[in-house]
């Protein structure tokens, strides 16, 4: 079958069987293997892009089902020229080591602040404990994310002090 | 993990969709958010030969909130129903369960009817339905019914739908304003399945006794279901804590939980208790603080 949707703001038209996910349609076909894919069952987030909006996984999605709409995957969170202030942060961060998650980390990440740029440090860890990462212990991910909020117009990043727990909150829940 | 080969069509009316699902004879599925049958066609524990999609189908997407309770169409995601503020009084043991439904990427997919057809014994919004009894309505080429949610459950991903069915939304009595509940559970993973988990609610008369008490558990059985025994312990009673702890005894008894890779049927069987207990004891003291509000 024909669909046709974009892709990081460009037009894309392709051939897919409808069994094909919109995971492997974006690596395969697209040939955009930024978006990683890790469980294909819908556990691990690995491969979590944008569609219309709203952080899905695109392992639990088929391409037939994107007809005319608009995906967005870590490759465009930044042009080539230089990381997004989400991706500087978790650089700054340290906020990944082997790297397999973060494709997901980042577009789940940048979908929660797009919507909610005052999320709390409860509510950034209850959206991300959907997606596994088996390196980092997820303290630099959520301090990265903290620290990317003031980027999409929220709160000046103070350290969460995360390594004791979710109260030592930042005010600002916009939940 | 690949998906066994399927047709795919996506209809522009529901009456196109019946008469696929009718034409198909049995070897169709409809596809919705698919956070449920794609997991499912990815273990390839079914394989249809077409699937059809909703996605076109106007009208089933509504939250309707009236003077006869809540509806939700089939369409309705987890994020709809988490961003609606009217539940949190219209509906309070759905707008608790929701926060447990999921994570957040499958929250923007999931759909009411695709949770309610694939009938999972732990998730969540199986149990609030049994728990609040709630009608399922279907539709068919056929024509429509209606199904008690106590009804609509036969076993593990086992529904009374007939392949040539669809789920066309799911329909809640109208919550009396003193009405107090609350929802329970345990997960090893928040927004994992639960291990599981319990909706409790119950009225209070004038005389500050419980009635009318419903307790419905999911993870507990192969299907939700609500614990007559364990409900009858605290009617006509006081919700204190003598009889809270009663009625959790009856509900730990009166659950047949199996064992899995997550947990013990014993452990299943404790967690029960414990749930049921603590969700009880939540709800009455909802009770306390209206009933110290009226005077």
């Amino acid at each position: 079958m024909k669909v046709s949707f974009k892709v990081n703001g460009k037009p894309v038209a392709t051939e897919v069987e409808p069994r094909t996910t919109l995971s492997l349609c974006l690596r395969d076909n697209l040939r955009l293997t930024g978006t990683h894919v890790g469980c294909e069952h819908g556990v691990c987030g690995a491969c979590t892009v944008i569609v219309d909006g709203d952080a899905v996984r695109s392992c639990l999605t088929l391409a037939v089902q994107m007809e005319g709409c608009d995906v967005v995957t870590v490759e465009g969170l930044s042009d080539e020229a230089a990381l997004s202030p989400l991706q500087a942060a978790f650089r700054r961060h340290n906020a990944l080591q082997c790297g397999f998650c973060t494709p997901g980390m980042l577009t789940t990440a940048h979908a929660l602040l797009s919507e909610e740029p005052n999320a709390s440090v409860e509510r950034i860890r209850e959206v991300l404990s959907g997606n596994l990462c088996r390196c980092t212990g997820y303290l630099p991910i959520v301090e990265a994310v903290l620290d990317a909020r003031a980027a999409y117009g929220g709160p000046a990043y103070q350290p969460a002090d995360a390594g004791h727990g979710a109260s030592h909150a930042s005010a600002g829940a916009a939940r | 993990m690949k998906p066994p080969q399927f047709e795919y069509a996506a209809p522009a009316s529901l009456s196109e969709a019946l008469a696929l699902l009718t034409a198909s004879d049995g070897e169709a599925k409809p596809l919705a958010g698919g956070q449920s049958l794609m997991p499912v066609l990815a273990f390839r524990l079914a394989s249809p030969s077409l699937l059809v999609d909703l996605r076109h189908i106007p009208g089933l997407d509504r939250i309707e909130v009236g003077a006869d309770g809540v509806r939700l169409g089939a369409k309705v995601r987890w994020r709809d129903i988490e961003r609606d503020t009217r539940l949190a009084t219209a509906l309070p043991p759905l707008a608790e369960a929701i926060g447990h439904v999921a994570h957040y990427q499958i929250r923007n997919r999931g759909t009411v009817g695709g949770s309610l057809a694939h009938a999972d014994p732990a998730a969540e919004l199986p149990g609030i339905a049994v728990a609040c009894d709630a009608m399922i309505e279907i539709a068919s080429s056929r024509g429509t019914r209606k199904v008690a949610a106590a009804d609509f459950f036969e076993g593990a991903l086992t529904t009374v739908l007939a392949s040539d069915e669809l789920i066309t939304a799911i329909a809640f009595p109208a919550w009396p304003a003193g009405r107090v509940s609350a929802f329970e559970e345990l997960a090893r993973r928040h927004g994992d399945f639960a291990m599981a988990g319990t909706a409790v609610w119950f009225d209070v008369d004038r005389l500050g006794h419980a009635s009318n008490t419903h307790i419905g558990v999911i993870g507990a059985s192969d299907r939700p279901r609500r614990l007559h025994a364990a409900e009858a312990v605290l009617n006509g009673k006081p919700a204190d804590a003598t009889s809270i702890a009663a009625a959790a005894r009856a509900a730990a008894q009166a659950v047949d939980p199996a064992d899995d890779l997550h947990a013990s049927a014993a452990y299943r069987r404790n967690l029960i208790e414990v749930l049921v207990e603590r969700a009880l004891t939540r709800a009455s003291k909802q009770a306390d603080s209206a009933v110290k509000g009226s005077h």
